[in-house]
């Protein structure tokens, strides 16, 4: 019972095509991180707190 | 003891995945936000100084818009950062904000602004090396404003009587054109604010340009 033993099982072809196909995952998941996840979660964070009401 | 091993194995991969999770925030906020407004803020000044028709006069303008370029020669000589209208969160992530109800460049009262100190861009990162006599100088459609530095304070973020037309005194009544800089204080913290003052010292028509002693710094 492992995530990434079964994502790694399930990444089709060859051990060269694994590679490259985990690496496209990476980059992605990093992508969206950056894109939507990080700018949703950032005002959260007490060091963001720029407003005074 | 399989089914323990396996779980452990599970949490163990979990505790990674956060751990890496949290990396990319720090990186993604550390230094992320920098390129992506520093970006944007450069593309803004070069349309801002290539196309006649991006300005748009101070007392016309909307929130979210920019309409002034603000260079500090103690930050650099090439440090040149739009000035947007309002104080938003959003408006903060591109750059320089005005702090809406506080007057316009140039008028008698208190023009005030506020930038980051770290993080999207961090236009006021350096606001603490700015020394009595340094130029503050905003562009706007027509005119050159040269404001000069006289002192700075660090209040709590609840003291918003620095943006006073006489900053401190809410029953004075201003004579002078002040210009107030916010930002936070320590670096990496928003527990205070460092709050730079300064006066208009000249200005100039736009189409005339500023004296070239108007950009040096005193070392």
């Amino acid at each position: 019972m492992s995530f990434y033993g079964w994502l790694w099982r399930i990444l089709p072809g060859p051990t060269p095509a694994k590679v490259i196909g985990a690496l496209i995952l990476l980059v992605a998941v990093i992508a969206a991180l950056f894109t939507w996840v990080f700018p949703a979660i950032a005002p959260l964070m007490p060091f963001n707190e720029t407003t005074v009401e | 003891m399989r089914v323990l091993r396996q779980l452990l194995g599970l949490l163990g991969e979990l505790l990674i995945t956060a751990g890496a999770f949290l990396l990319l925030f720090v990186g993604w906020q550390l230094w992320w936000t920098d390129v992506v407004a520093d970006a944007d803020a450069g593309a803004v000044v070069t349309q801002l100084q290539t196309d006649p028709n991006a300005w748009v006069q101070p007392d016309q303008v909307k929130l979210g818009d920019a309409f002034a370029i603000v260079r500090i020669p103690r930050f650099g000589a090439d440090f040149a950062r739009p000035l947007y209208e309002g104080t938003t969160r959003e408006v903060l992530q591109r750059g320089i904000g005005h702090y809406s109800g506080t007057q316009l460049p140039g008028e008698v009262g208190n023009f005030a602004m506020a930038g980051h100190r770290t993080t999207y861009g961090k236009a006021f990162n350096l606001i603490a090396t700015l020394q009595p006599g340094d130029v503050v100088l905003v562009e706007t459609k027509d005119t050159y404003f040269v404001y000069r530095v006289t002192g700075h304070e660090i209040v709590a973020p609840t003291h918003t009587s620095v943006l006073l037309p006489v900053p401190d005194q809410p029953e004075a009544r201003a004579t002078e054109a002040r210009l107030t800089m916010t930002s936070c204080h320590p670096e990496f913290s928003a527990r205070e604010r460092y709050v730079a003052f300064a006066t208009l010292d000249a200005r100039y028509p736009r189409s005339q340009g500023v004296p070239a002693s108007v950009l040096e710094v005193e070392r």
